[in-house]
């Protein structure tokens, strides 16, 4: 057995092993913490800022997918501040990107509009950038659109830690960031991609989806990953 | 290579120098030499070549002697004559008259109390523009590598950080940490394998002071580097410089290759037992790569993008290894403070900022160039005594310290002085050392505007209120610019500053809005006189009313309204 | 003196969906005129825009000159406005043009006759902004009701809520893009 840390989450005392993060140890109590690019199974990169906390004596924000719990610790992982802050963390995405989701093909099944519902968010106050960006549908069976792309690195992840391939990875800089395949091809035309459309799977929102797919069957199963790692963790 | 080989390389090279009818050292830092410093050099030598006294006069390239306003700068000994804005045509005169006859030109020479350098402390530019930057027997002669000698021979790793402890020295790449803290740490880390790293990714517009220092005198970053491999168990060292910077690569790789020539770097260094290597990498032109974590990917071979910290480097760092990540001029630091100790480093600067720091004063002030100050100086003092004062008889405005990161600080405040707490608390911060003084002719807008999309354009995009907030950030000034900004856009503007900086995952996000908030917190009125009166009094931003602005620039936005 | 409440509906650049919606509050359409006076919508034969209206939906993003001129004037005379349905909150399909810009979009929809409407003054249609964008860019609006239509029973939620002087609150339930 490993050792035990006790910690406060939102006035609750709660015990979690010794190297869980706070997300995990807040999760196992129910309790709940916004997130966008933490998926469980793949490595956690502290980049979508949701699930900041506060953490008593430490005058900075922390993300509870990296932090790990410590003896004593107290958490707050909620407060207006925060509350405000997630809600602009989504107005900002819905404002870079196009969002239609009138049109896009995971309405209903979708993270990013999930999240917005929680924090209540009816409208935009930023301007919406309107870049201009491309669909790539060269793969056979799967698209590519990056103009639903909150660029999370899910798939990126998964390609490269699940399945292996390393098809997936960001290039350029800043907003102007974008997913691109093997050396900058067009998808269809990488040779390391497998098909296996993990990525598919963990994408949170409509930018990958696969050819003919009616939005009725659209749902996202992220969940088979944790499946997947716990089977090969028991494997070893 | 004992300590006896390297003080007779010393004392030989001395002998060379003394031998020498006369010095003639021309600036070879980048500036002076595009303005020429080559030409110049090869003029002079076939002067001397004429005058049949070319083997007795010593003509050398050094590196960057400071006062690059006035640049292409020339010094001639013995006596110790600053000449300023030398051409290929002032050869002939100043051999003949001066180096021949031994009369300076009174009207082209600098006054020997020039307060541009009587005013400064010279600790780490001590050598700066008088030694060869690429002879490593000039530096040996001017007491370089002892340091390095006296520690693996004489000292404990122990006794080294105790000492750099005392001494008080802070990372001089603007966090100000305590750097024995630091390295205490990582000697602490239980790996076998420990890496020592120096970031010499400078990127802040307007600053040039680890560009100088690695054209300027190699060695000495060398030598700290190593020192502090000896005193954190390291075995492998990297300097990370920017790819803009060929001339400091040129000079850095050179000056590798020589330290090892001499087995100053590799196994066995003074037949003890410590062996260190050092290997240079280049950045490829992003500014977060400076940012520690980041840095320590992009030499992995890795996207340059930075992690959440904790865990620090010094913990978990370069392929997972306890790293030590100094800046340039924080090892430059180190050999001083082992060859004449604590106590003397304790005595300059002030109490928490011990030392000197080494500014690049650039912008609207009559000497611009490279200074060396005690911690503790005054805004005032840098920038009238020994920048001399505004250009052209201007008023001062402001000065922005800390780049991009930093923040303007007006005249009211010129008289705090100079260290980690004191700036902090004006709402600026030390940064690594830029210095950009503004006159009338800047609109504080404007800089703010400049410095925003300079964020935006060099954030990685990892996250997201770095990636967007700035980008919005930029939008809201350039309405303000335009004179098309709402009171509304005035607010959001002021929160979103606040959201990016407790949000960002790195310090480039988190210091993004600083050079905004502390705009808007000394120059409020000029802000307003843009989006309420459509005026900018410097005349430099794209103001119009707001009807005039909407099709003329094809902007239909008033900004939003809730 | 009556205390009864002036209502009214506006559209702009949108489909007219959020306003099949609005007629697919079936019998709580009877039920509105007994809350308020309804003044002035697509529905009804009222040419100006009237003074003084209690609360406004308007439905469509901000695409036109006209679009412009009309929502400043509403709002001018609303106490209340809603911007009613996706484009009017976000822009949403209208805004989809901006991505390529005023010319490109006149081109897809005109082809060689786009070049002419875009410049022309004397052109029968009105002249496109450069950008289709929400409401909220150009004046201050006091509730969104997103939704790509909203749902008739969210749309009677938020008409009854504000004639009967209550806030209108969209929480998670509630709350619903395209």
């Amino acid at each position: 057995m490993s050792e035990i840390r006790t910690l406060t989450i939102d006035g609750e005392m709660i015990s979690a092993p010794a190297g869980a993060t706070v997300l995990d140890a807040a999760r196992e109590h129910g309790i709940r913490i916004p997130t966008l690019c933490h998926l469980d199974g793949l490595s956690d990169t502290g980049a979508c800022r949701l699930c900041l906390v506060e953490i008593e004596g430490n005058n900075r924000l922390q993300p509870a997918c990296v932090t790990r719990v410590e003896e004593q610790m107290v958490v707050r992982s909620s407060s207006p501040r925060i509350e405000k802050y997630r809600r602009m963390i989504l107005e900002l995405l819905f404002a870079e990107g196009n969002h239609v989701c009138a049109v896009c093909v995971v309405n209903g099944h979708c993270d990013l509009q999930d999240l917005a519902y929680d924090v209540g968010m009816d409208h935009v106050r930023f301007d919406y950038l309107h870049p201009q960006r491309e669909v790539d549908s060269s793969h056979d069976r799967f698209v590519l659109d990056h103009n639903r792309c909150i660029l999370c690195a899910r798939c990126v992840r998964v390609c490269d830690e699940i399945e292996g391939a390393q098809t997936l990875d960001i290039a350029g800089r800043g907003v102007a960031s974008w997913i691109v395949s093997d050396l900058e091809e067009r998808w269809g035309e990488a040779r390391s991609c497998t098909s296996c459309g993990k990525c598919l799977l963990v994408c949170p929102t409509g930018s990958l989806f696969e050819k003919g797919l009616r939005h009725a069957d659209s749902s996202r199963k992220a969940d088979f990953l944790r499946y997947m790692v716990n089977v090969t963790r028991r494997q070893k | 290579m004992t300590i006896e080989d390297l003080y007779q390389i010393g004392a030989l090279y001395r002998e060379q120098l003394a031998s020498f009818r006369a010095e003639i050292q021309i600036c070879g830092s980048g500036t002076c030499r595009s303005a020429g410093a080559a030409e110049i050099q090869r003029a002079f030598e076939s002067v001397c070549e004429e005058e049949g006294i070319r083997p007795e006069i010593r003509i050398v390239t050094t590196g960057c002697m400071g006062l690059c306003g006035q640049g292409p700068l020339l010094r001639v000994l013995p006596g110790d004559v600053t000449y300023t804005r030398i051409t290929a045509g002032d050869a002939e005169r100043i051999i003949r008259e001066h180096v021949i006859n031994g009369k300076p030109l009174k009207e082209r020479m600098l006054p020997e109390d020039y307060p541009f350098f009587t005013r400064q402390t010279p600790v780490v530019l001590e050598h700066m523009g008088r030694i060869d930057p690429e002879s490593i027997e000039d530096y040996i002669a001017h007491g370089g590598y002892e340091a390095l000698a006296k520690a693996v021979t004489y000292q404990s790793p122990e006794h080294i950080i105790l000492e750099i402890r005392n001494a008080g020295l802070r990372g001089r790449g603007g966090g100000g940490y305590p750097t024995g803290l630091k390295w205490d740490i990582v000697r602490r880390g239980t790996s076998q394998q420990k890496y020592v790293v120096c970031n010499a990714d400078e990127g802040d517009p307007g600053a040039f002071m680890d560009r100088a220092m690695l054209e300027g005198n190699p060695h000495a970053i060398l030598e700290g580097m190593a020192v502090a491999g000896y005193a954190v168990g390291a075995t492998q060292g990297f300097v990370y410089v920017r790819g803009e910077y060929p001339l400091a690569v040129d000079r850095m790789k050179r000056a590798i290759t020589e330290a090892e020539r001499k087995q100053l770097l590799g196994n066995r260094i003074f037949d003890s037992g410590f062996s260190f290597r050092v290997d240079l990498r280049m950045g490829a032109g992003a500014f977060v790569s400076g940012e520690e974590t980041a840095l320590l990917h992009s030499i992995e071979g890795k996207r340059g993008q930075p992690n959440p910290r904790p865990p620090y480097p010094s913990q978990v760092g370069l392929w997972g290894k306890p790293t030590v990540v100094n800046n340039v001029e924080t090892f430059a630091n180190v050999a001083p403070i082992i060859h004449r100790g604590a106590r003397w480093f304790q005595g300059i600067g002030t109490k928490r900022s011990t030392g000197t720091k080494v500014f690049a004063l650039a912008g609207r002030v009559r000497d611009t160039g490279l200074i060396e100050v005690p911690m503790g100086t005054t805004l005032r003092e840098v920038i009238f005594d020994i920048g001399g004062g505004i250009t052209d008889g201007g008023s001062f405005k402001a000065v922005q310290t800390g780049g991009p990161s930093g923040g303007c600080i007006p005249e009211k405040h010129l008289d705090i002085p100079v260290d980690y707490e004191s700036l902090a608390q004006a709402g600026s911060i030390m940064g690594s050392g830029g210095m950009i003084v503004m006159d009338d002719s800047s609109c504080m807008v404007d800089v703010a505007a400049y410095f925003m999309e300079f964020c935006q354009s060099e954030s990685c995009g990892k996250c997201i209120p770095c990636r967007v907030g700035t980008v919005q950030l930029s939008r809201l000034l350039d309405r303000i610019r335009r004179g098309v900004a709402s009171e509304q856009d005035i607010e959001t503007l002021e929160e979103l500053c606040v959201m990016v900086k407790d949000t960002s995952l790195c310090g480039l996000g988190q210091a993004a809005p600083n050079p905004v908030i502390s705009a808007l917190h000394f120059f409020r009125p000029e802000f307003e006189r843009h989006y309420r009166d459509h005026v900018c009094e410097a005349g430099v931003c794209p103001v119009h009313s707001t009807e005039a602005a909407g099709d003329a620039a094809g902007i239909e936005s008033g900004g939003a309204h809730v | 003196m009556s205390t009864r409440k002036r209502f009214a509906t506006i559209w702009l650049g949108g489909c007219t969906g959020c306003h099949m919606s609005f007629l697919d509050m079936d019998e709580k359409l009877l039920e509105l005129p007994a809350l308020a006076d309804i003044v002035y919508s697509p529905l009804m034969d009222v040419k100006t825009f009237p003074r003084e209206v209690d609360i406004c939906l308007v439905e469509g993003a901000v695409n036109t000159e006209s679009d412009l001129r009309m929502l400043r004037s509403v709002r001018e005379s609303s106490v209340s406005l809603v911007s009613f349905g996706d484009c009017a909150v976000a822009g949403n399909i209208t805004a989809m043009r901006n991505t390529g810009g005023k010319k490109a979009a006149l081109q897809s929809g005109f082809g060689s006759m786009g070049e002419a409407l875009a410049v022309g003054d004397d052109n029968p249609l009105p002249q496109l902004l450069a950008q289709a964008s929400p409401l909220h860019q150009y004046v201050a609006v006091d509730y969104f009701l997103p939704g790509c239509p909203p749902s008739a029973e969210l749309i009677w939620y938020v008409i009854n809520e504000l004639l009967h002087d209550r806030q209108p609150v969209l929480d998670r339930e509630k709350l619903r893009y395209g």
